[in-house]
């Protein structure tokens, strides 16, 4: 169906992983129905950009045989964010308003269907199976054998890939923030570590938690579960993403970046997913998750940990609560089977505070940005409107505390971290800096870099830097105009290094 | 490897002490074993071809949710080997009792709250047109509040049971066996 077509688009930003979508009913379901609402509801550019991050979830409406569509919620917080998503599974619901029944996948209607038959045939306590239904049965059985040509759309499900791709993109722009000349090879071997950090993640997290995925309406078809995969491969999956991404993170970008990287992979999976079963600080614990990414696209930029990095960590981090706090108003069935303690169910009123509370941070954070040298003073400006409306939408949160208004404020946060992230990097402060300190010069290069391969600079004149063997990219080194003189003849051009005359 | 083996099928739920594991399943499942027969799929209504050396996934059980694995068995098994696969058959158990009677009660408590709720306000289960009458989310909110909290201490306990055992249980038994 051209509904899997509509997906592609986005897909393109995950741009490193190429699939094949199976032509199942539930799997198809997502892309019919972000097609459908695409059609119906003409925002186009929104749903084409969200669409590979929504998935489909079907859910009785007043126990009718009319189903509407709801979105199915994926992981929140992304592991990186979830790791980066709270969750952190990232949930990324569609918005489908009055989509008819008919578009139902047949196969979805009917296990639903079976379902209901199941419940009312377990409250009447009626054990006998009908002769006609076990052949039905038997069909359902599955032979756990691995079938090739079906292991990358499992890969790329157990990966939670849509996750992974908005994961990557925070992390790219935190690099594409940090105030050093961009340099592509560090930017794609930090993007690419930091995906293949997070699969191994999602991965270890869906390994965890089989008993508890089935259980749960929005999760009970991932690859695990469904016995799709052993889960011996998909722990060796798991490390054959984490090690090297890890190791791509340490030693082709820098260390500070990899153990970020390891960090946020430990605090998701030893930390957040057990915390989920024990205490509502899971959520606070997840957002961290979220928060890091950025700040390792900034460390890979820059090679250290600044002002500008926790700025942006904090932006995330804030925008972790209205994103998940709104998500999981819908889920409060399922988390209170499922064992989950979760702000929603435990705590509903801290649920909605919390939430308005760190949208209006946002406002706050957005003006600190050009403070701290990050952004020009438009960004607070420009990007007023869009965190006034998602305030406003936490506060009719807060307020009414229904459905309707946890639906609008989880939309609202989908496009409104995209579109804050754009403005900032347009907005984002130029290079130059004025110094009236003789010459300067910034070295691009990621990682370490030797003396030998920068220009021979006046004698007398090395930085402690370069006696140091080492400078970090980014870093400013100066020569005294006493030491250089106003004569920039002494330096020689490195191939590497961009020089800017003061 | 027989960790590779204890891998290969049944998620997260394998952690379980081996002690329990091997004396409660042993004896039953040992002669049929020998026979290359698949014990477990006995109580299941669903047997697997003759000629498949995997092992089989059903569908997720009504009142677990969890789908049941029938493991095969080869017929040189070595002792090891049964002993994991019996401690994963008991670990498979022992999950499926948790969640169905985790979700039993969940659905009673649920219907008892339904009724206690509707009758309070002077409304019967089925209305007119013979349909079961509902409560909103925010209705339900106070059940759901209640029922987790009722229900955390059980969750912990199971949780703890989950996961401590994995290590222990992978290094001690990541020597021998055959993987697949």
């Amino acid at each position: 169906m051209s509904a899997a077509r509509s997906c592609r688009p986005p897909r393109a930003l995950a741009g490193l992983f190429v699939w094949h979508l199976r032509n199942t009913g539930a799997r198809q379901i997502p892309c019919r129905f972000v097609h459908l609402h695409h059609v119906a509801s003409n925002r186009l550019i929104t749903f084409q950009y969200f669409n590979f991050l929504k998935r489909m979830y079907v859910t009785q409406c007043n126990k009718d045989l009319s189903q509407r569509a709801k979105p199915k919620s994926d992981s929140v917080v992304s592991p990186f964010h979830e790791l980066q998503q709270l969750d952190q599974e990232k949930k990324f619901v569609n918005k489908i308003s009055s989509v008819s029944p008919v578009h139902q996948s047949w196969s979805e209607m009917s296990s639903r269907k079976e379902l209901r038959e199941i419940k009312s045939a377990a409250e009447t306590e009626d054990s006998v199976i009908p002769v006609g239904a076990e052949s039905k049965e038997d069909r359902q059985w599955k032979e756990m054998k691995l079938r090739l040509h079906d292991l990358p759309g499992i890969l790329a499900r157990l990966s939670k890939i849509k996750l992974t791709a908005l994961v990557v993109s925070t992390a790219s722009a935190g690099f594409a923030m940090a105030p050093v000349p961009f340099e592509i090879t560090c930017f794609l071997l930090a993007s690419l570590g930091t995906g293949l950090a997070s699969c191994a993640a999602n991965s270890i997290n869906q390994f965890f938690e089989v008993p508890f995925d089935s259980n749960m309406n929005r999760t009970k078809n991932r690859p695990l579960v469904r016995g799709q995969i052993s889960p011996l491969l998909a722990v060796c999956f798991a490390a054959s993403c984490g090690i090297p991404g890890i190791a791509l993170l340490t030693l082709g970008v820098n260390p500070l970046t990899g153990a970020l990287g390891a960090f946020n992979i430990f605090l998701y999976t030893c930390c957040y997913t057990p915390l989920k079963r024990m205490s509502i600080a899971n959520t606070w614990v997840g957002a961290v998750v979220g928060a890091i990414p950025p700040v390792m696209g900034w460390t890979a930029a820059t090679g250290s940990l600044d002002a500008g990095a926790l700025l942006l960590g904090g932006i995330l981090y804030s925008w972790q609560f209205p994103h998940f706090n709104a998500l999981s108003w819908g889920l409060r069935e399922d988390y209170s089977r499922g064992g989950y303690c979760m702000m929603s169910v435990t705590h509903p009123g801290l649920c909605r505070r919390v939430a308005l509370r760190h949208c209006l941070a946002l406002i706050g954070l957005s003006a600190v940005a050009p403070v701290l040298n990050i952004t020009t003073w438009t960004f607070p400006v420009i990007s007023l409107p869009i965190n006034l409306y998602i305030s406003y939408l936490g506060f009719r949160f807060y307020r009414d505390a229904d459905r309707s208004s946890s639906r609008k404020l989880f939309f609202c946060s989908l496009w409104h971290l995209p579109m804050l992230l754009l403005v900032m990097f347009t907005c984002k402060k130029s290079l130059v800096e004025k110094e009236d300190k003789g010459w300067q010069g910034v070295c691009a290069l990621p990682g370490r870099c030797h003396p030998a391969l920068h220009p021979a600079l006046l004698p007398g004149a090395a930085s402690p830097a370069f006696l140091q063997g080492r400078i970090a990219p980014g870093r400013v080194w100066e020569v005294p105009v006493a030491e250089v003189g106003s004569d920039p003849s002494g330096w020689k051009k490195c191939s590497r290094t961009s020089y800017l005359q003061t | 490897m027989a960790a590779a083996r204890v891998l290969q099928a049944g998620g997260c739920y394998r952690r379980r002490p081996l002690s329990s594991a091997s004396s409660s399943a042993s004896s039953g499942s040992g002669r049929a074993a020998e026979r290359g027969e698949r014990p477990d799929s006995v109580g299941l209504g669903f047997r697997p071809p003759a000629h498949s050396h995997s092992d089989w996934i059903g569908p997720p059980d009504r009142h677990s949710n969890l789908r049941p694995v029938i493991f095969y068995v080869p017929p040189e098994e070595s002792a090891l080997e049964r002993r994991l696969r019996e401690a994963r058959q008991e670990a498979q158990a022992s999950n499926q009792r948790f969640w169905a009677r985790h979700n039993r009660a969940f659905r009673q408590e649920k219907e008892e709250f339904i009724y206690s709720r509707l009758k309070a306000k002077g409304l019967e289960m089925r209305d007119e047109s013979g349909q079961k009458a509902t409560l909103n989310a925010e209705e339900m909110a106070d059940f759901y509040k209640d029922f987790l909290s009722k229900n955390l201490k059980k969750h912990l306990q199971y949780n703890r049971h989950l996961h401590p055992h994995t290590n222990k249980f992978y290094l001690k038994h990541s020597t021998g066996g055959q993987s697949r």
